[in-house]
C-alpha cells in the first residue's frame, strides 16, 4: 500500500466584504486547502490505483477539519464545497479521479453529512497551474446563490512526479448574488439537488 | 470584527485574503520542523486612481492602518505570538488607473511602525516590492530576517496573488511573515544564531 508522502501545504482564506454594491453584514468568506502529495504511480501505466484512495482518507479527513478550523470552528456556518486535482505531467488523469472518494468523505464526515454531490474538476499540469474549483450548495445543487468558485494554485507544484490535492469550503452566497433560483431557504433536502 | 474593519477604517476593503506554505520534504529530504510562512492580503480602493494627485498623505494613513491589521492577520495564520515570527517583507500591486507612487506612499512612510509593534522588534529594514498590473498579477514578496538583514538562511520570496484583483480602481496590499528561513538552507553566510541586532544588518 503506497504511502502518503506530503512536500507542502498551503492554506488560503479569503474574506470578502464587497464587490461594487453594499457591503455584506456578514462577510463572505471562502477557504482551500491544498496539499502535494507524491504521486505513487507517476512515470507509467498502472492499472490497479484504487488502493490509493484509501489512503487519503485520513489526509482527506484532516483538510476538511482543518478548512473548518479556517473559517472559525463551527461546521455549521459552511454552505458550500468544492474539490479538485492537479496531477503533475509523468502522472495521468486517472490519477486526479483518485481524489473524489477521499476528499467528499472527509469533507461529508466532518460537515456532518452534507447531501449534495461535491462539484470537482482536474486536470494535468505543470508547476504554477491554476485551478478554478467549482462550487456549490452543500445540501441542494441547484441553490443558485451558491454557484460559486475559488481559483487556486501553488507557483511550484505539481511537480512531474506529484499530485495537488485542493478542497474548498464557503460561508455562503455569492456576496452581491442576485439572479434568483433556487434559495438556500427553499432546500428541501431530501435528493441532495433541491 | 470584520464589521468593525469596515466602520472605522479609512481604507475601503473590498476583500481580504490570507494564505499559509508549510515545507515538510524537499528533494525527498525530511525539513524538521516544517518552515512556514503567512501572508496577508488586503485589496483597498485607490482614492487617487484616475488623476494626477500631489498630496498623497491619505494613502499613507492607509498604510499605517494595514500594517497592523495584515501583520495581525499574517501572525494568526501562522498560529505563533508576533515576536516570534523570524522574517519579513510587503509588497503592493497598484491597479491599471493607479501609479507606482501611490504602492510607495501606502509601503514606505508609515506602514512599518506598526508592523514592527506587532512583532515585538524588527530592526532590520523590511524588504519590499511593487508594480502596476491588471487583474490576477503575482506579486513576488521579498522576505528577509527582521532583526539582522544579511541572515543568508532568511532570504527568500512568497509568491501570491488574486485571481480578480486589483481591478482599475484598487491595489492590493500584501505583509508576509514567517516562523522559519528557506527549507534547508545550506549556502553559508551570517546565521540566526550570530544575530547581534544592534543595526539590522548582522
Amino acid at each position: 500500500m503506497p504511502e502518503v508522502q506530503i512536500r507542502k501545504r498551503v492554506f488560503l482564506v479569503e474574506e470578502i466584504f464587497h464587490e461594487g454594491g453594499p457591503v455584506a453584514p456578514k462577510p463572505q468568506r471562502r477557504a482551500a486547502a491544498l496539499v502535494v502529495v507524491r504521486n505513487p504511480y507517476a512515470g507509467g501505466y498502472v492499472e490497479k490505483i484504487e488502493g490509493f484512495m484509501d489512503d487519503l482518507k485520513p489526509l482527506g479527513l484532516e483538510m476538511a477539519q482543518s478548512l473548518v478550523t479556517a473559517l472559525g470552528g463551527d461546521p455549521k456556518v459552511v454552505e458550500g464545497y468544492g474539490k479538485g486535482a492537479i496531477v503533475g505531467s509523468a502522472g495521468e488523469l486517472e490519477h486526479g479521479a483518485l481524489w473524489h472518494v477521499p476528499g467528499g468523505y472527509g469533507m461529508r464526515e466532518v460537515l456532518g453529512g452534507a447531501k449534495a454531490i461535491v462539484a470537482s474538476t482536474k486536470k494535468v499540469g505543470g508547476p504554477g497551474t491554476r485551478l478554478d474549483i467549482p462550487i456549490t450548495h452543500i445540501n441542494a445543487s441547484y441553490v443558485r446563490s451558491h454557484f460559486d468558485a475559488m481559483e487556486v494554485g501553488i507557483a511550484d507544484a505539481p511537480r512531474a512526479d506529484e499530485i495537488l490535492l485542493a478542497l474548498v469550503m464557503t460561508t455562503g452566497a455569492r456576496v452581491h448574488a442576485r439572479v434568483g433560483g433556487l434559495k438556500a431557504s427553499e432546500i428541501k433536502g431530501e435528493d441532495g439537488l433541491r | 470584527m470584520t464589521a468593525h474593519i469596515q466602520a472605522n477604517s479609512r481604507a475601503k476593503i473590498r476583500k481580504i485574503a490570507t494564505f499559509v506554505e508549510e515545507i515538510s520534504t524537499e528533494m525527498g529530504k525530511k525539513v524538521d520542523p516544517p518552515t512556514r510562512r503567512a501572508a496577508a492580503v488586503a485589496v483597498i480602493e485607490n482614492p487617487y486612481a484616475g488623476q494626477y494627485v500631489e498630496d498623497l498623505s491619505e494613502l499613507m494613513t492607509i498604510g499605517e492602518e494595514l500594517g497592523e491589521l495584515l501583520t495581525e492577520r499574517a501572525v494568526a495564520a501562522l498560529g505563533i505570538l508576533g515576536p516570534s515570527a523570524e522574517s519579513y517583507g510587503k509588497a503592493a500591486a497598484v491597479g491599471e488607473n493607479g501609479e507606482l507612487e501611490h504602492a510607495a506612499a501606502i509601503l514606505h512612510p508609515k506602514l512599518g511602525t506598526p508592523v514592527r509593534r506587532v512583532l515585538g522588534k524588527g530592526a532590520a529594514l523590511i524588504p519590499s516590492s511593487k508594480k502596476r498590473g491588471g487583474l490576477g498579477v503575482v506579486l513576488d514578496i521579498p522576505l528577509g530576517h527582521k532583526d539582522a538583514a544579511f541572515v543568508r538562511s532568511h532570504f527568500d520570496g512568497m509568491e501570491v496573488r488574486i485571481s480578480d484583483a486589483p481591478r482599475a480602481n484598487e491595489i492590493m496590499v500584501a505583509i508576509a511573515v514567517t516562523d522559519s528561513g528557506r527549507p534547508l538552507p545550506r549556502v553559508g553566510g551570517l546565521s540566526k544564531d550570530q544575530i547581534k541586532g544592534e543595526d539590522g544588518l548582522r
